[in-house]
């Protein structure tokens, strides 16, 4: 069988499990439908964080960027894990202990406000709908690239799953479906790693490949092989940095505190039945999600070495099919500068901007790049998010490996798409409307509201994915510096700080989300030409602003809170209770 | 339960949480991005020191530092008489079911 026709049974496979995990696990009450009955086992709530966690960024484009980075990936690999210690001991036992429903409901309550509950909605719902659109498009690319279906299709493809079992299942359906999603997206990670740290070193671990020596004779190790190829060629070593110490120190520090403000992950912790359950929980979760973020290095180093040795100085006529098929959608660009039928790779951009095509083919069959070439010898645009994709068929891996991994960037996708949709339709019918607009309504109609607020939100990210406005995918990113700017600083400062009052965490929020949230959009969108390191402050790109905006958050909230009223009784009561495990309950439904 | 003995809980609980904290910020920022230059002068099995700490060695640590806090609170929780596993919290959790049903 060929690998589309895998690919399809792979596919149609995998989502049958998740529907039919849907229609078990139905939600009945709101209880249900926001905190799964808050009864799952820490276990599979680690496993559904993980997968919760890992989106088609991880998956799809993770190892790829850390391939074209180098060291400089490591801002990755270290943000996007450590911020799990942060919520295992600062964060998650002690909202547990709160047993309420969601982040706004924490940040509300904690601060005696409405005007805290909803500055927390808005902050939740630009941070969760950048992050929701970016997965629809990788569900696009996927299915587009193995499958061949115009994106269009599948994306809608992709709603229709993601409605059945979010809409029917709530927080219930998802948690379960994500269990089944780690197994299949872990699978499709590892298998193809395992296959070409074989190939490349010999050896079965691909953390221990990463480390051990190439097996082509030259007595090499990886690393070396890839330092000494990539200065030949003319990039600076692989394991060295060319970002600031200061900028790598911001990113990083951006990502852990964002990861651990993200209220899609935040929640997945008040489904476990215990606040000892919610520690252990964050060490699964990252135990789980740390089988992929050490594979990554691994994949990145493998997938550049293998790209150097097949791409550089190679004959187009000669070059092998997956070079074409991408060149084919537009994911791979080649401008023969220099005329001699090869593709020669270096340095820097080979043309301005993403390729544009002429519909003329040169002789040999390559696409003829329309673009104002650049001088320099560089003659191949490669996209980033390819390299896992095309990293079976680079290495000529079997068929069923490329189904596979297919799947699993389906599986990364569908499942973070899901848990950031349950969070914005129950800040919607829980916080805007049940806690804040509309008081009266029963459990009955809150569950309503919930879910037409979910498939309104399906609907919002599927067109997102379809049609992005240029900015969504540089945006996703960013999504972890206004959590680290907003929501991380309110609610550390809920549980550690005992005088922080709701004059104080309110000013945090707003200065930090609109502080981080200006300097993004004058790099980025205002005046792109400046974005380089003159300019920055303190040498501090766009994506680690994140780190000074919660610097600012908790200055100025500090600050605040010490020049106005004091913490009312009851909240003072509160805040020591939820600092002790005992007596913890299930989450009330109320 | 009294204010005291709470008090004394949340201390104990703040030591820990800084002593394990410490070594959460020594193994990415100090040897994964400080000192990286430094430590990739020396070569562990493969690699330059600095960048597997980067790329491998500060996961690991944060793994075990999870773990850590887990078992180590788990026994602070007895000590203090504040923990979750009690036979009081289980007949409340029950009693709170039923008014659910």
């Amino acid at each position: 069988m060929d690998a589309q026709t895998l690919t399809y049974i792979f596919v149609a496979f995998t989502f049958s499990v998740y529907i039919g995990i849907a229609i078990w696990s139905r939600a009945g009450s709101t209880n249900d439908f926001y905190v799964a009955g808050g009864g799952v086992h820490p276990v599979l709530n680690g496993m559904a964080t993980a997968a919760d966690w890992m989106s088609a960024a991880s998956f799809i484009s993770m190892a790829g960027i850390i391939a074209f980075l180098g060291y400089d990936g490591s801002v990755y690999l270290m943000g996007w894990t450590g911020g799990y210690v942060i919520l295992a001991m600062l964060l998650a036992p002690y909202l547990r202990k709160f047993g309420q429903f969601t982040v706004p409901d924490f940040i509300g309550t904690r601060y005696y406000s409405s005007t805290a509950r909803v500055v927390a909605v808005v902050c939740l719902i630009l941070i969760s709908f950048t992050y929701v659109a970016g997965q629809m498009r990788g569900v696009g690319i996927v299915f587009s690239q193995f499958l061949n279906i115009p994106i269009f299709w599948g994306v809608i493809v992709g709603m229709a799953i993601v409605f059945i079992y979010a809409v029917l299942g709530g927080m219930k359906g998802i948690t379960y479906t994500q269990v089944a999603q780690f197994c299949v997206l872990m699978f499709a990670y590892l298998v193809p790693a395992i296959f070409i740290s074989m190939l490349v070193t010999g050896i079965p671990i691909p953390q221990i490949g990463l480390g051990a020596e190439v097996i082509d004779g030259s007595g090499l190790s990886v690393l070396e092989k890839l330092d000494r190829t990539l200065i030949d060629l003319g990039f600076g070593p692989y394991t060295e940095g060319s970002k600031s110490t200061i900028d790598v120190f911001a990113i990083t520090m951006a990502l852990m505190i964002g990861t651990a403000g993200l209220p899609h992950v935040i929640v997945r912790f008040f489904t476990v039945p215990k606040v000892s359950d919610a520690r252990k929980s964050a060490g699964y979760a990252l135990l789980f999600i740390a089988l992929i973020y050490t594979t990554a290095p691994a994949v990145g180093a493998f997938a550049r070495i293998n790209f150097v040795d097949t791409v550089h100085n190679a004959q187009y006529s000669q070059i092998p099919a997956w070079f074409k098929s991408w060149e084919d959608i537009g994911l791979i660009g080649w401008q023969d500068k220099n005329g001699d039928g090869k593709i020669q790779y270096a340095p820097g951009a080979p043309f301005q901007g993403k390729p544009t095509f002429s519909d003329e083919r040169r002789t040999d069959g390559s696409r003829e790049v329309t673009n104002t070439t650049t001088t320099n010898t560089n003659e191949v645009y490669v996209d980033r998010d390819i390299m896992v994709l095309a990293n079976p068929e680079i290495a000529a891996l079997p068929a069923w490996v490329i189904a596979l991994v297919a799947a699993g960037g389906l599986a990364a996708a569908l499942s973070t798409a899901a848990g950031l949709l349950l969070v914005i339709s129950t800040a919607i019918s829980h916080d805007l409307l049940k806690k804040t607009f509309a008081k009266g309504i029963n459990d009955k109609q809150e569950l309503f509201y919930a879910r037409v607020a979910a498939a309104t939100a399906i609907g919002i990210a599927g067109y997102l994915g379809i049609d992005p406005p240029g900015f969504v995918a540089q945006v996703v990113a960013f999504a972890f510096g206004l959590a680290a700017a907003s929501l991380f600083p309110a609610i550390l400062l809920g549980i550690f700080d005992r005088r922080m009052n709701k004059e104080g965490a309110i000013t945090g929020m707003l200065a930090g989300l609109v502080f981080s949230l200006s300097y993004i959009a004058f790099f980025k969108f205002v005046a792109p030409e400046m974005n380089t390191a003159d300019h920055w402050w303190f040498g501090i790109s766009p994506e680690g602003i994140g780190t000074v905006g919660a610097l600012l958050n908790f200055g100025l909230a500090f600050v605040v809170s010490r020049l106005t009223p004091d913490v009312p009784k009851e909240v003072v009561a509160m805040v020591n209770n939820i600092r002790i495990p005992k007596g913890v309950n299930k989450p009330s439904t109320h | 339960m009294n204010d005291a003995n709470n008090d004394a809980y949340w201390k104990a609980n703040i030591k820990l949480m800084l002593i394990l904290l410490s070594i959460w910020f020594l193994v990415s920022f100090v040897f994964g991005i400080l000192l990286v230059d430094t430590l990739n002068q020396i070569q562990f099995f493969g690699f330059k020191l600095g960048f597997w700490w980067a790329q491998q060695g500060a996961i690991y640590v944060f793994i075990i530092l999870i773990f850590t806090y887990t078992i180590m609170m788990q026994r602070i929780d007895r000590r203090y008489g504040v923990s979750d596993d009690d036979t009081e919290a289980e007949t409340a959790q029950k009693e709170q079911e039923e008014e659910v049903l």
